[in-house]
């Protein structure tokens, strides 16, 4: 008769056992902040297909010290997600490669931000000037 | 063991079916040099302070992939890892995680062969050549294609390194899939097709959410989530695609 | 035989809202939710004209779906991921209809109203 008897770990609360694993954790996490974000702007386009006066009640909510520690912690996580979507886009794209030679990945990562830092200034010379 | 020898603590967990319920923590106090391995360490433990200690190991040069373990929470070779790195704080050694424990530092290890025998690790020709018609041809451009997928040595650290894989066993995870990319980018294999179907399905490529732990404990540099991930993207356009030209899936 | 996974339609639109969260998110959440409410900018940026000529043309009307829609089904995907990385493994179907249904909403529903502004 066998005398096996395998033991299977719990896996409960692996998440806090690895700082990688925390890092994983936090990186979804900007997923919550992403969805709020962009239901506020949900909110703020029905307001402007109701009007004027329903679109300046949109900014005045806007201004309220919550709103304002929202949008601040908010930026934090987009900008944590655009770190981490960078540096993981190369393990999704085929390798990319320039004269039969494969692209090292901190040149395409190095890229990502150049292009990303020009989409920014495009975006933000838009918004503002545009 | 010499006078000028230095002692670190190493903790093991234990785990004996016959006699215990569930594993516990076991402290050994273990003189070392600084060329020494942590799997020397192990080695000195069950020589010299307990026999019954249970641990697998065979080429103590980090290409057997047999000595794999938790050093302190983190998936190592043990023969690959320096005793002197940890020094003097100590060391804790567990079996590698998301496995089932069969005896101390021993993992039960049939769900990871079963999984790599189901993606078929051999070259599948189209039509198989005689000896007179001699070998399967490949450039060194096409080997380049695989040839960091292909210096997997199945010592199974990815896993470990993978929670996913801990929360769904049935994920094929990661070795089994970048071994699967391997034969699937090989030009002399022609299965593609069938193995695509393992990528495809829920237990396949989409029970990866790309935590990417896997690539940073591999001591091979293979990349496991690269494999996983592009895929991904092989698995998608296949997913659209079979409806303008079908090639394979169900 | 193992089957197929839908996996790629959400996976689609999660990648393709990573993509738009990554290169728009910290500069929208800088100008509407902080240079302009903080009067770090002229209120003028966020004018109701400004933005009702916005959504007014096909190139706006497209920009403003993007920005709402897509982040969405990113949004939708992690979040229902990480339930079963939390240990919530029941309920699949029902958290499904949960995350996804809202992406769909929030995809409907910017589109009907911008099609009528």
């Amino acid at each position: 008769m066998s005398t096996r008897k395998p033991y299977v770990r719990p896996m409960a609360g692996w998440w806090l056992k690895n700082p990688v694993y925390v890092r994983y954790i936090l990186r979804e996490s900007t997923a919550v902040f992403v969805g709020i974000y962009a239901v506020i702007l949900l909110v703020g386009l029905l307001r402007l297909s109701s009007g004027e006066a329903a679109w300046n009640n949109w900014l005045i909510a806007m201004q309220s010290p919550g709103a304002i520690l929202f949008h601040v912690v908010a930026m934090g996580a987009a900008v944590y997600h655009s770190v981490t979507w960078f540096s993981v886009a190369p393990k999704v794209m085929p390798p990319l490669m320039f004269n039969g030679e494969k692209v090292p990945v901190a040149k395409i990562v190095a890229g990502q931000y150049i292009f990303a830092g020009i989409i920014y200034l495009v975006l933000l010379g838009l918004i503002l000037w545009g | 063991m010499t006078s000028n020898d230095k002692i670190i603590e190493i903790e093991v967990l234990r785990y004996r079916p016959e006699q215990d319920e569930k594993p516990f923590l076991q402290s050994f106090k273990v003189p070392f040099t600084d060329d020494q391995s942590v799997l020397q360490g192990v080695q000195y433990i069950k020589d010299y302070l307990d026999g019954s200690l249970s641990f697998r190991w065979s080429c103590r040069m980090a290409i057997c992939g047999s000595c794999g373990m938790m050093i302190n929470g983190v998936p190592k070779l043990s023969c690959k890892t320096f005793l002197r790195e940890y020094y003097p704080g100590k060391i804790t050694l567990e079996a590698l995680k998301h496995f089932p424990i069969e005896k101390d530092l021993i993992i039960d290890l049939s769900d990871f062969i079963n999984k790599l025998e189901s993606i078929k690790p051999y070259i599948i020709p189209a039509a198989p050549r005689t000896l007179e018609q001699g070998e399967y041809l490949q450039t060194p451009r096409q080997l380049d294609r695989i040839a960091q997928f292909s210096s997997c040595i199945n010592c199974m650290l990815c896993y470990a390194a993978c929670p996913q894989y801990g929360l769904k066993p049935d994920y094929l995870g990661p070795a089994a899939i970048t071994l699967l990319h391997r034969y699937n980018e090989d030009n002399r294999d022609a299965a593609k097709a069938e193995r695509m179907q393992l990528l495809n399905a829920h237990e396949g490529v989409w029970g990866c959410t790309l935590v990417g732990y896997c690539s940073d404990v591999c001591p091979k540099d293979v990349d496991p989530a690269a494999a996983i991930n592009r895929n991904k993207l092989n698995s998608t356009m296949d997913y659209f695609l079979r409806f303008v030209a079908p090639r394979g899936g169900n | 035989m193992s089957k197929r996974s839908n996996e790629p339609i959400v996976w689609s639109l999660f990648g393709a809202g990573g993509v738009v969260v990554a290169h728009t998110m910290p500069v929208l959440i800088f100008v509407t939710g902080i240079a302009v409410p903080l009067g770090l900018v002229s209120a003028d940026v966020l004018a109701y004209e400004r933005l009702a000529g916005l959504a007014d043309g096909w190139f706006g009307k497209l920009f403003l779906l993007v920005i709402i829609s897509l982040p969405l089904w990113q949004s939708a995907h992690r979040i229902f991921l990480s339930l079963h990385d939390f240990g919530i493994t029941g309920g699949e179907t029902f958290f499904r209809v949960v995350f996804y249904g809202a992406a769909l909403w929030g995809t409907l529903l910017p589109l009907f109203l911008l099609v009528g502004m």
